[in-house]
């Protein structure tokens, strides 16, 4: 046997056993109790939104801030252990979870079929619909008052689709190209009132505008849920029962002031 | 790659086609007629007006001159309404029209009237003429004669530059080709459409400005 020919099987034989050692030791799906396991590290891996305000943005000192950074704080604390933040996004939420990478995922995941059969949902936590926002002094409470007024909408959008198939030729809608274009006109009074997500309008309201839109009625109600991996119903029993608890002690009404700029719907 | 055209969206949509069409239509002959209208006035204050008149007008026309129409659109629409001046978008459309080739239609005009030989206003004063009388039995036709093709070319790229209006929701061509992608998701088609039918428009209203130039002016005698 040459040098060679020796340092290659031995480097074949070391790479063999570091892979059945990393087969032994891979982590598997099915964990006893994930509930058990975050107690006992003392440590809750939460998956948040990094470019998604007002849910999670990071703020001007570089750290995580918004809606859902401050749930996950509330229940690392009610649970009794630290904190540790992941920034994900969109597409990579989802496996960050399944991979076991985070514990739950908190980042103004809704809720579909497609996404149930993969993974468990709590109870809802964060608001996130779209509804007619109109300020004060405007008065209209369902779709039949929109007649004579002027409804400005972002042309494609979801609540642009919606709130087409519902009214006839008596509600003038005005089509704008973009967010920025409908808010401006709600602002500049081009348009009384306007059909947007309850994101846009928290944008809207944090600016502290003279014409504050309020909500007036839902179009579709597509909540916020928190992600966490099937099987696992200790961990979803508490995580349901902080959130409820929270939501009847006024501690998550107060987050959704803060961050919303107006306070839980009551059917959340 | 090959890419299947799918046109069956037309008959559905027809009405919103036509409306566009309609629109922008209004737009281009009440932008074109009160357009060039002030135009002419601005011409005339800036070439023959009292000195004071003159430096008012130039203000407005390099200011409009040297900002982009859509700017414009948007101070009338968006930032009037803080000033309490509100309008509609059709009418805030029309006027950022107006005031946007009144100020390209005053340039060329000025310089039509600025190319009239001297002897035409000596001319009318001999006659006893006043001089507002001269400027417009005398001097006008053929300033505007001289610089016709290219008060013509600004009428066209004014009619084509209405298409920014459909950023503040009016219901134009542009808009109703907007309107059809987000419903149907055919951008290749809806766009192809709207083109066809700007190039139309664009071909109709340069053939109608010829026509008038035509019967406005007197026809010179081949050289």
């Amino acid at each position: 046997m040459t040098a060679f020919t020796r340092r290659s099987a031995l480097s074949l034989a070391a790479g063999f056993a570091a892979a059945v050692i990393a087969i032994v030791h891979a982590p598997t799906q099915a964990r006893a109790d994930a509930l058990a396991d975050i107690t006992s590290r003392g440590t809750l891996r939460v998956a948040v939104p990094q470019d998604f305000p007002p849910f999670g943005s990071v703020g001007a000192d570089m750290t995580p801030q918004g809606y859902d950074i401050d749930v996950a704080a509330l229940i690392a604390e009610k649970l009794g252990v630290e904190l540790e933040l992941t920034p994900v996004t969109s597409a990579n939420r989802i496996p960050y979870l399944q991979t076991d990478k985070v514990d739950l995922v908190i980042s103004s995941l809704g809720k579909n079929p497609d996404r149930e059969k993969v993974i468990d949902f709590s109870v809802a936590y964060a608001p996130f619909f779209n509804g007619i926002f109109a300020p004060d002094d405007v008065a209209v409470a369902a779709i039949e008052d929109l007649k004579g007024h002027s409804v400005g909408v972002t042309r494609g959008s979801v609540e642009d689709l919606e709130i087409s198939a519902l009214v006839g030729d008596d509600v003038a809608m005005k089509r704008y190209e973009d967010n920025n274009g409908t808010i401006s006109a709600f602002l500049s009074g081009q348009v009384d009132v306007i059909a947007t997500g309850n994101v846009v309008a928290a944008a809207i309201l944090a600016r502290n505008p003279p014409k504050r839109p309020e909500l007036k009625f839902l179009i579709k109600n597509s909540p916020c849920y928190i992600g966490l991996n099937k099987d696992q119903p200790e961990l979803k029993a508490k995580i349901d029962e902080i959130v409820t608890a929270a939501k009847a002690d006024g501690s998550l009404e107060a987050i959704s002031q803060k961050w919303l700029g107006y306070g839980l719907p009551a059917d959340l | 790659m090959s890419y299947t055209f799918d046109f069956s969206w037309i008959g559905a949509y027809l009405p919103v086609i036509l409306k566009g069409l309609a629109v922008t239509v209004e737009l281009t002959v009440v932008g074109g007629l009160l357009g060039v209208a002030l135009g002419t006035a601005c011409a005339w204050a800036r070439a023959l007006g009292p000195a004071w008149l003159k430096p008012v007008v130039a203000a407005y026309v390099e200011f409009v001159r040297n900002t982009p129409f859509l700017i414009q659109l948007f101070f009338v629409f968006f930032g009037l309404p803080s000033l309490g001046v509100r309008m509609s978008e059709l009418e805030a459309a029309n006027l950022a029209m107006v005031i946007n080739l009144g100020a390209y239609g005053c340039e060329i005009i000025r310089a039509g009237i600025e190319a009239t030989p001297r002897g035409q206003f000596e001319a009318g004063a001999s006659l006893g003429m006043s001089r507002f009388e001269t400027f417009r039995h005398v001097v006008l036709i053929p300033a505007l004669q001289k610089i016709w093709p290219a008060l013509s070319s600004q009428i066209v790229i004014v009619m084509l530059g209405s298409a920014a209006v459909s950023q503040i929701a009016a219901e134009d061509l542009t808009f109703a080709a907007n309107f059809i992608q987000s419903r149907t998701f055919r951008a290749f088609e809806a766009y192809m459409l709207s083109t066809a039918l700007y190039l139309v428009l664009a071909i109709l209203l340069r053939q109608a400005l010829r026509g008038i130039g035509w019967t406005l002016f007197p026809r010179r005698a081949a050289r």
